[in-house]
């Protein structure tokens, strides 16, 4: 097996990872970087974030509020020492963004303009009309192609971690176009590949967030944190799930029930006016919206559609002029994928998986418990977005702890003088491979691929949904306890070496199911409701118990051990989650 | 929700059992609000798990799914059912080799990315804490249609001087110059003249247009080439009648 | 090692007809031929001119026959199609943009034609018209 020498392995190529590299680069051009993707970089779901990234950048703005808006949104499971780092960094990355060359939208007096965004006290939302993400990721991108010391294997899937004595010394991984293992041996290993929201349904994520490297750090050992909270986003096409930016709220839309009636009043959002108003209606946080939906839908207030029930989101009294200026995606999207245009008619959206807020356990300097390992972005969980995300804080995320990742390894590969030895690494690297191949021998099993994901798709979406029960849980880490066995009898109808996308995708399901199997325990095992994780048998936060991170640990073959952790609390104490009212 | 049936016929090749290509038909039941991508994963799910493809935002900003869709360049996650017959002939994007089935070798068009040097090589040197750049409104409005651009590669497809000479540097490489070239923060146009005001840069082009009829963003690369033909014919004769003292 | 990228030819003499767009851009590139063709008449016209009366009435008999008149038409047909499409696509050439409004390429292309009126009015009284 072809062995490929480098200092710092990073796996994952979008927002956070190609971070990563720069900083590391930057930090020190004589290291080696190798940035293993699965897919080419610009294609990297960071590409599909539309509204906007969070950073203090008004006069009227402070970094106490940025704190604030994000403990209380994330209904204080944030770590605030991380918090109080994050909000202090942003401003500065966002600028260093635009530095590189990022078209963030402007003032008229030539300054960066910011939005107001959902859950927040004060417009921060640095924004690039309404494909942020995709002008960041691109800027990114382009930015690393100055840096010979980042080489790049793109379609590499990386299949395993490879530890020695305790220590991540590298990773196995795929190359796509020749079916080969490679064995990649390194210092340090950075992993940012993204979330795992092609477990459920009804996703804003594209094919390939499949929480791979999620399971590829929890089967080292390291793990998972805060699996169980899943957050919907409240406006998502129905049927394809595509994302309409909260941004669209942030401009001043509206959502409606079956009625025309603004509901979310119904919900201690409101009152309705005056609007736009931050942190109230439309620009409350997303767990909020969503469960109101859920809400509605049990009235029988919402809009039958041939693709499940939907509710109004309403621009039209924003006008052309402004929707074509701010929200043109939106409405390329509403007119293609739905026939509506917004200048006219409501678009029909209902909430969709969109975010992990769990994740890789790591701290705040971006490391995991695996000595060499550091995580970074929306596959890692420090955690700053707590149970439930504010929206535009995790485009920032990408940068501040891709930056401390990539800085963090730097220095850890810089003091490290010697690599792993050959022999050890390559045992490990057999084993990997053997797991691999097991796929190729599978024969007569019965079990699809196809299949399998849909009944995980399935029971995720009805037993981890928005609402959740003991009886319902249980079902669902019962299914996925069984799914886990049958996976072990998958057969590949495709048994070729170039480009095998079977092959591909059993491997992205193998990790699927691990991570499913996480969130489902998790949810089980956390008797409160919190953020984005509700249950109807527990209906009341309950901090005396449940102020804690929840810590999965894998099991090759039983379901998870879950434990906890305290959550650091420094400054601000748990209180009730206050929307609407007054603006302040 | 109507159902109909559409016939898909797909150009397979595995280099590994086949000498070339063929084709091979795919009977799929499609909804009627399917996009071309949507067949093919049920392809994919349902009747032959061997199909290879690429694919992953499904909402035109991932640049991944391009192919020949009845012989022209698109986006099959852009690409709706109802604008197309009932017989649909699909094959790989165009003017790049085959690696497998729909999936291209992409590795030429990385290269060219690269060689314009699309980043910003910055007029003045100013530290991140003392805050960003200027660009007024209309400073942004001059390049942003350039930024645009998804990497989706269908211009290169539909490019006859890239079909006939794999040198050119191509219509997405040198929109995206452009881009840099016209953002009021960069100085960078000397620096990528060597690559885009070259025989194999713009100069290769013979303004076919057929680049900006297929790009699914709008961007314009083939204005883009135009422009940055008059930006260097100026250059060169400012050159010519006051060479620069460096 | 079991790679073997397969590399699709593109014909160099017919590709043009797969799509009416290369049939398009291929009219207005061979449009060139027909109007240096008919410079090249005129420069002849010139010459016989300068060779005295008898020739001149020659080449003005010889522009009546069916072939020059066929002829004729054929190069004034693609002159005006060359003339047509690359009006079309100066604004893609020349964006002009004020302030934040871009000028509409509508007035860009209106200019030229207004122009092309201006200057034919314009010879056309010089000459007596």
């Amino acid at each position: 097996m072809d062995m490929i020498t480098t200092d710092i392995v990073i796996v994952g190529a979008g927002g956070a990872g190609l971070r990563a590299a720069i900083a590391i680069a930057e930090e020190n051009p004589d290291l080696d970087i190798a940035l293993l993707s699965k897919v080419y970089p610009m294609r990297s779901h960071t590409v599909a974030a539309e509204g906007g990234a969070a950073g203090v950048a008004k006069d009227n703005d402070s970094l106490d509020n940025h704190f604030n808006d994000t403990v209380t949104g994330g209904d204080w499971l944030c770590d605030q020492d991380a918090v109080d780092l994050f909000v202090e960094q942003a401003p500065k990355e966002l600028t260093q963004m635009e530095h590189w060359g990022c078209p963030w939208s402007r003032d008229s007096d030539g300054g960066v303009a910011v939005r107001p965004f959902g859950g927040m006290k004060v417009e921060r939302t640095w924004y690039a009309a309404d494909k942020t993400g995709f002008h960041m990721l691109h800027t990114l991108f382009q930015t690393s192609l100055k840096y010979p010391a980042i080489k790049r294997y793109d379609e590499f899937y990386s299949t395993d971690l490879l530890v020695v004595d305790g220590r991540c010394c590298g990773v196995a991984a795929i190359e796509m176009r020749s079916g080969q293992l490679r064995l990649f041996r390194a210092k340090a290993v950075i992993i940012a590949t993204g979330g795992a929201g092609r477990i459920f349904p009804f996703t804003t994520n594209g094919a390939i967030k499949t929480g791979d490297g999620m399971a590829m750090a929890y089967r080292a050992g390291v793990p998972l944190k805060d699996m169980e909270f899943i957050q919907y986003h409240p406006t998502g096409l129905p049927g394809t799930g595509i994302l309409i930016t909260e941004g669209s709220r942030g401009e001043g839309g509206i959502l409606v029930n079956k009625d025309g009636y603004r509901y979310l009043q119904d919900y201690d959002l409101g009152p309705p006016d005056p609007w736009p108003r931050k942190k109230a209606m439309e620009l409350g946080p997303r767990d909020r919206l969503s469960q109101a939906f859920w809400h509605e839908h049990q009235k029988g207030r919402t809009i039958d559609t041939p693709h499940g029930d939907v509710v109004h989101l309403d621009l039209r009294h924003l006008g052309e002029k402004m929707i074509n200026e701010r929200l043109p995606m939106v409405r390329d999207l509403a007119i293609s994928y739905v026939g509506i245009d917004p200048v006219d008619a409501p678009i029909p959206v209902r909430p969709v998986v969109h975010y992990t807020m769990g994740g890789i356990d790591c701290d705040i300097e971006a490391k995991t418990s695996l000595d060499g390992l550091f995580a970074a972005g929306e596959c890692a969980c420090v955690s700053i977005n707590g149970a439930n995300r504010l929206g535009s804080n995790s485009l920032t995320e990408l940068l501040v702890f891709g930056a401390r990742a990539g800085r963090g390894a730097a220095k850890l590969a810089a003091a490290s003088r010697s690599h792993t030895d050959e022999t050890a690494i390559r045992e490990q690297a057999q084993i990997a491979q053997n797991r691999v191949r097991k796929l190729f021998l599978n024969v007569g099993g019965g079990e699809s691929i196809a299949g399998l994901r849909r009944e995980m798709n399935i029971t995720m979406e009805a037993g981890a949904g928005i609402y959740r029960t003991e009886e319902s849980l249980n079902r669902s880490c019962a299914v996925m306890n069984d799914l886990r066995d049958r996976y072990a009898r998958v057969e590949l109808e495709d048994k070729s070496n170039v480009y095998n996308t079977d092959l591909i995708q059993a491997l992205e399901l193998g990790a699927m199911i691990d991570v499913a199997g996480a969130i489902a325990t998790s949810a089980l095992n956390r008797k409160e409701s919190r953020g984005s994780h509700q249950r109807l048998d527990f209906k009341e936060r309950n901090d005396e118990t449940y102020l804690k991170h929840s810590l999965a640990h894998y099991d090759a073959r039983e379901a998870p051990r879950i434990d906890y952790r305290d959550v650091v609390i420094t400054r601000s104490k748990p209180g009730a989650r206050v929307y609407g009212g007054e603006s302040k | 929700m109507n159902e109909r049936q559409v016939e898909l016929e797909i150009l397979r090749y595995d280099p590994e059992t086949d000498q070339q290509p063929s084709f091979q038909i795919y009977l799929v039941p499609c909804q009627e609000d399917w996009v071309v991508l949507d067949a093919i994963n049920y392809v994919k799910d349902n009747l032959d798990r061997t199909l290879s493809y690429r694919w992953s935002c499904h909402m035109a900003v991932c640049g991944s799914c391009g192919m020949m869709i009845n012989g022209e360049p698109a986006l099959s996650c852009k690409t709706f059912l109802r604008d197309l017959p009932e017989t649909i002939r699909i094959e790989p994007l165009a003017n790049f080799p085959i690696e497998r089935d729909l999936v291209v070798v992409m590795d030429d068009f990385m290269n060219k990315l690269g060689k314009v040097k699309p980043y910003l090589l910055p007029r003045e040197k100013k530290a991140v804490e003392n805050g960003s750049y200027l660009q007024s409104p209309a400073q942004l409005k001059k390049f942003r249609q350039y930024t645009l651009c998804i990497n989706c590669t269908l211009c290169y497809a539909a490019c006859p001087q890239y079909a006939h000479n794999e040198g050119f540097v191509g219509p997405a490489a040198l929109a995206l110059a452009h881009r840099y070239n016209l953002d009021s923060r960069d100085v960078g146009r000397r620096a990528r003249q060597d690559v885009v005001a070259s025989n194999e840069g713009i100069w290769e082009c013979s303004f076919v247009g057929a680049c900006s009829d297929v790009c699914p963003e709008h961007v314009d690369p083939a204005g883009a080439i135009q422009q940055t033909k008059i930006a260097s014919t100026i250059d060169y004769f400012k050159d010519l009648i006051l060479p620069r003292r460096d | 090692m079991s790679r073997k990228p397969y590399v699709r030819t593109t014909s160099t003499s017919s590709w043009w007809l797969a799509q009416p767009r290369y049939i398009r851009y291929m009219a207005r590139e061979v449009s060139c031929i027909l109007i240096g063709a008919y410079s090249a008449v005129v420069v002849i016209g010139l010459l016989r001119l300068s060779e005295g009366a008898a020739a001149w009435i020659s080449f003005l008999e010889s522009l009546q026959s069916p072939v020059s008149i066929v002829f004729h038409l054929l190069a004034l047909a693609f002159a005006l199609y060359h003339t047509t499409t690359w009006f079309n696509v100066t604004p893609k050439a020349m964006p002009l943009q004020f302030g934040q409004t871009q000028l509409p390429g509508g007035v860009i292309i209106g200019a030229h034609y207004a122009g092309w009126v201006l200057v034919s009015a314009l010879i056309l009284y010089l000459v007596g018209i």
